[in-house]
């Protein structure tokens, strides 16, 4: 086996033996980027002749194992665009926590970013300004997104471990549309000091890799409290790979209702079904459970979330970095580097936010929303008192065509209707493999917990998946 | 609710995006069926709830008045694309 | 027709934290341009604002001294425009929950106590400094996100004097409070002011014009008065009156129209996400105002009734902590049962050096110690008070003591009479005529020949001394 088709773990086990030094993992990452970039395009800014050289940090307990990040994670030093033009060149001065955590933990850098949707916009990848990531499973389909590139490069083993961004399920619908694992922490678990803001109450950071206890791993090393962040909570980060192996019998699970009608793929539906009856076999306890707000939360989200955009990608105006138009005069540059520097799904979102906070509009529509929020918190925290667990699938179907859905941006946001509602309630939530369809595209199961239970899921998470070999098949390339 | 196209032009200047007659048109036509989509929200009784504008039940995140170190100015305007000296420049703001 | 004036004022206060609102950079004058930021203040992609405790402390602090109610539950939200000097193109404040509301100030003003009622208090952060020049405008960010306090006036003001006397008041209260240089000229307070005129007896407020660009109180009187004319002349010539920003140019004292193009601006408020609430609890309360410091309107009434002072000089003592508490120092260790003899000391000649070196009362340098000793010698009649004074401008000069200057400069008075008889005598010898004018009634030569006497002991004899002497020595012979 090629060093690159390993684990996190199994890598670090590797390196421990000196079986593997940091410098030949890279260099067999290297190898299969350069044979399978001009395919995949995981990775914004590729450029085929560049040699990519690693600061390899020796110490440290990952001893210079390269994560991949994100476009939209602040590396100091290293290009930060979000996959837009209006960010064009924008070097940050400074780290983003996790990239810190990342760091003191030995971890190096990648120094090609993942592609992703310009500013994390997207269910498909098809929105970043270096064109879409392609699905190793097949070629012709979407990865995902917003964090295609990340999810991709896990998925043909481009990468070893990634991080994504989840603001509306962008970590956990691209892992189940390549068949890895993403896992969205609870709000507040993760520092998003040096993410660059989608929707600041819903965006969090998170692991896309290979199987569980590599999540598992790395949520350990970037969770914990920031003071740089006034959202991040100050509690205890727990050693999750002790949830690994252990039992799941007696746990209940919930399977909601509302997530089980029109619409969703009939070999979806079965696949999950076969998922929750293998859960069954392994002990746990499952019941149907009522989430009876599930039909509002795309709408609460694409108020909130746009109305939160708006003001967040207000600062990308020309002044200090990026793109900047040529103008005479300062408001025709604010318009013209906007308009020339935003994507289409990018000045959609910002006017509709805009929209909904404006004079006249706000309470009919962002207040309205927030308090619709309320109530979908509220079905959670209801569900959470008896059932440990809700799962569900991941996505309504499979990973669909590179330019099926990109006319039709209402039928975009609403095949986000598995995922937005858990980052509208702030809870924790893991997709993993759980199955192909029969054109051998992967399905995902989606479990979901209680705040600041991530060590639930990768407890049950880890249960199906060693007793299945979803995450040991690998797409042929 | 409709959206017209003068709101979707008023509401672009408040974002200052400039927007090309093909652009406006097809922004219009989408935000008018994003819209209605959203308008399901008004069946809902949502006169006694409070609105969730964090989620998380913390409060009084504050920090102490203590400096840490600055950028240099070279720093600061490292990614600007004008500059004068250490200054950031951009065109004359017309009043 | 009659007219009253109606005036408001928003005034801006620059809290004297060591660091920025939101981030940890520290608040330095007169810095190189962009020298004193961070990522934070810059608004860089991905940064998060943490508030400064200090800044909240001393909002409070200034809340309470003018009786404001504090709102138990309050919070950030963003105001959301374009321009360069607003790096996130969007402003942190408060919007319908701000920190603080209706409070009070009484002022006399032209010989009548006047309750001016405070709407609001609230925070936020500074933009930056924009320098024009020709083709171009420059931005320095090191103000962007100095803690500002917004301090906005109930309309109770009602002549451009008022207003005058409204700023002098809050300023010399604010000082007490140590939170803020409340210097116009350095720009640590801003005042922009609403004016309006409407028929006298008229409930109804006249069409308001906001008036910014002054620099100084005088600035903002004159602007008023000025706008007071040119509305007159409007209302009486039947001009109709338009909502406006009007700038004011002090050096042709003339207030000039903003060109408004926008309509009325729609700022977008929502609720900071990324900021949490604050919740003020009435035991912080309670600690912050029962260690508020003795306000100046307390310490005049205090000063007036313990040491008697007129209302006119109590209110000079008091006219900045720092004099205050040196006076009240002074009066204190005085041990002579008269403490008039130190207030008239105070008021009297050590004025006098203050106003004159144009420093405080406080920045004399004068010890206390050195001037209960200087007086002791004018007590006892060592020193005449002419010499005193003399020693006094010594003292601070040299910071030498009293008992060394007077020595050195051969001050001390001659009061033996003995010694004054033989001077007294030549000088009768010497004037043979005054005497004669003496005897002949004329009453002032007895005055000219304690001059003599005076001069003849070149200003050290004790005057009071010589006068009896030489009274004696008239009406004897």
């Amino acid at each position: 086996m090629e060093l690159n088709q390993l684990t996190a773990h199994e890598l670090l086990e590797k390196l421990k033996n000196g079986q593997a030094t940091p410098e030949g993992i890279l260099d067999s990452l290297y190898v299969r980027i350069q044979t399978l970039e001009p395919k995949i395009k995981a990775y914004a800014r590729f450029k085929p002749a560049a040699k990519i050289s690693l600061n390899v940090q020796a110490g440290g307990l990952f001893a210079g194992l390269p994560v991949t990040i994100k476009d939209n994670i602040c590396t100091e030093g290293l290009n930060t665009e979000c996959c837009s033009r209006i960010l064009e060149n924008f070097r940050p001065p400074y780290d983003a926590t996790v990239i810190g955590k990342l760091k003191s933990a030995g971890c190096s850098i990648f120094p090609l970013k993942a592609n992703m949707d310009e500013f994390a916009f997207g269910s498909s990848t098809e929105n970043s300004y270096f064109g879409p990531t392609h699905n190793p499973w097949n070629l012709e389909c979407v990865p995902g997104g917003s964090s295609g590139g990340s999810a991709a490069a896990v998925a043909s083993d481009e990468a070893i471990w990634a991080l994504g961004s989840d603001t509306g399920g962008s970590i956990r619908q691209p892992a189940s549309f390549c068949g890895v694992v993403g896992l969205k922490p609870t709000y507040g678990r993760v520092s998003r000091f040096g993410l660059i803001a989608f929707a600041s109450s819903l965006d969090q950071i998170g692991p896309i890799t290979k199987d569980v206890e590599d999540a598992a791993i790395l949520t350990r090393i970037i969770s914990g409290y920031d003071q740089n962040d006034s959202t991040s909570v100050n509690q205890d980060v727990p050693d999750y790979s002790v949830s690994l192996g252990k039992d799941i019998k007696g746990l209940k699970i919930g399977i909601p209702k509302e997530y089980f009608v029109e619409g969703m793929d009939p070999q979806v539906k079965s696949i999950i079904e076969e998922a929750i009856n293998k859960l069954k076999s392994l002990g746990a306890v499952s019941n149907q459970v009522s989430l009876p707000h599930t039909q509002y939360a795309v709408p609460v989200y694409y108020i909130i979330a746009t109305a939160e955009a708006s003001s967040n990608l207000a600062r990308f105006d020309g002044v200090q970095y990026g793109y900047r138009a040529k103008s005479d005069s300062l408001i025709e540059m604010y318009k013209k580097t906007r308009a020339e520097g935003f994507g289409e799904e990018a000045k959609r979102r910002i006017i509709l936010g805009t929209f909904a906070l404006s004079h006249g509009y706000y309470d009919a529509y962002y207040l309205r929303a927030l308090k619709v929020r309320t109530l979908i918190k509220n079905d959670f925290d209801a569900v959470f008192k008896e059932f440990d667990f809700i799962v569900a699938p991941t996505s309504p179907t499979p990973a669909f065509k590179i330019g099926e859905r990109a006319e039709d941006p209402l039928k975009m946001y609403l095949s986000d209707i598995y995922t937005i509602s858990v980052n509208l309630a702030g809870i924790p939530a893991i997709s993993i493999p759980c199955g192909f369809t029969k054109d051998g595209l992967p399905v995902g199961l989606q479990i979901m917990a209680k705040p600041f239970n991530e060590e639930m899921l990768f407890r049950l998470a880890h249960a199906f998946e060693q007793n299945t070999e979803w995450h040991k098949i690998k797409p042929r390339l | 609710m409709s959206i017209d196209k003068e709101t979707v032009e008023h509401v672009a200047h408040l974002a200052r995006i400039e927007l090309k007659p093909e652009e406006l048109e097809k922004l219009s036509r989408q935000l008018h069926d994003i819209l209605g989509f959203i308008d399901k929200l008004s069946v809902l009784d949502v006169e006694q709830v409070k609105p969730a504008s964090h989620i998380l039940p913390i409060s009084n995140v504050l920090r102490e008045d203590n400096p840490h170190t600055c950028l240099t100015p070279d720093k600061a305007l490292e990614n600007a694309p004008s500059k004068s000296g250490n200054f950031s420049s951009v065109p004359k703001i017309i009043e | 027709m009659k007219y009253q004036t109606v005036i408001g004022l928003e005034v801006h206060l620059q809290l004297n934290t060591r660091t920025k609102a939101f981030c940890g950079c520290a608040i330095e004058f007169g810095q190189v341009p962009n020298s004193g930021v961070c990522p934070v203040c810059l608004g860089f992609p991905g940064t998060l604002p943490v508030y400064n405790k200090e800044a909240l402390n001393s909002a409070l602090k200034v809340a309470l001294a003018f009786s404001c109610q504090i709102q138990e539950h309050t919070k950030f939200d963003r105001k959301n425009y374009f321009y360069p000097d607003l790096p996130k193109n969007y402003q942190i404040s408060q919007f319908d929950l701000p920190l603080s509301r209706n409070g009070y100030l009484d002022i006399i003003s032209e010989g009548k106590t006047r309750r001016i009622g405070i709407t609001r208090m609230h925070l936020e952060e500074d933009a930056g400094k924009l320098i024009h020049e020709s083709n171009a405008s420059l931005v320095d960010f090191n103000r962007t996100g100095v803690p500002l306090l917004e301090i906005v006036s109930e309309p109770d003001l009602f002549s451009p004097q008022e207003a005058f006397d409204y700023l002098t008041n809050l300023k010399s209260i604010i000082e007490y409070l140590d939170v803020s240089d409340c210097d116009m000229e350095k720009g640590s307070l801003r005042c922009d002011a609403n004016i309006s005129l409407r028929a006298e007896g008229a409930k109804e407020l006249g069409v308001k014009t906001e008036l910014k660009n002054m620099n100084s109180f005088k600035g903002v009187k004159d602007a008023l008065t000025y706008e007071v004319e040119r509305q007159t002349e409007m209302l009486e010539s039947g001009q109709a009156m338009v909502q406006e920003t009007r700038l004011w140019d002090a050096d042709k004292g003339i207030t000039v129209s903003m060109r408004n193009k926008e309509g009325a601006k729609d700022y977008r408020y929502f609720p900071d996400p990324d900021l949490t609430v604050f919740i003020i609890e009435q035991d912080m309360v309670s600690r912050i105002k029962a260690n508020l410091p003795e306000l100046p309107q307390e310490k005049i009434r205090r000063f007036m009734q313990d040491y008697g002072l007129s209302e006119y000089d109590a209110k000079i003592l008091t006219s900045s902590k720092k004099d205050a508490q040196f006076a009240e120092e002074c009066i204190r260790k005085y041990p002579g049962t008269d403490k008039k003899i130190m207030v008239n000391w105070l008021i009297g000649p050590l004025l006098s050096e203050s106003n004159s070196r144009k420093l405080n009362l406080s920045e004399l340098n004068v010890d206390k110690d050195e001037l209960i000793s200087l007086i002791d010698f004018v007590e006892n009649q060592s020193i005449s008070h002419l010499s005193a004074k003399l020693v006094l401008t010594q003292m601070i000069d040299s910071q030498k003591p009293a008992g060394l200057i007077i020595k050195e400069n051969n001050m001390l008075q001659i009061s033996d009479t003995a010694e004054l008889e033989q001077i007294v005598s030549a000088v009768i010898q010497e004037n043979e005529k005054s005497v004669n004018s003496f005897k002949a009634g004329k009453t002032g030569a007895l005055m000219f020949l304690v001059g003599q006497v005076m001069k003849k002991s070149a200003g050290k004899a004790n005057p009071k001394v010589v006068g009896e002497l030489v009274k004696r020595r008239l009406t004897d012979a």
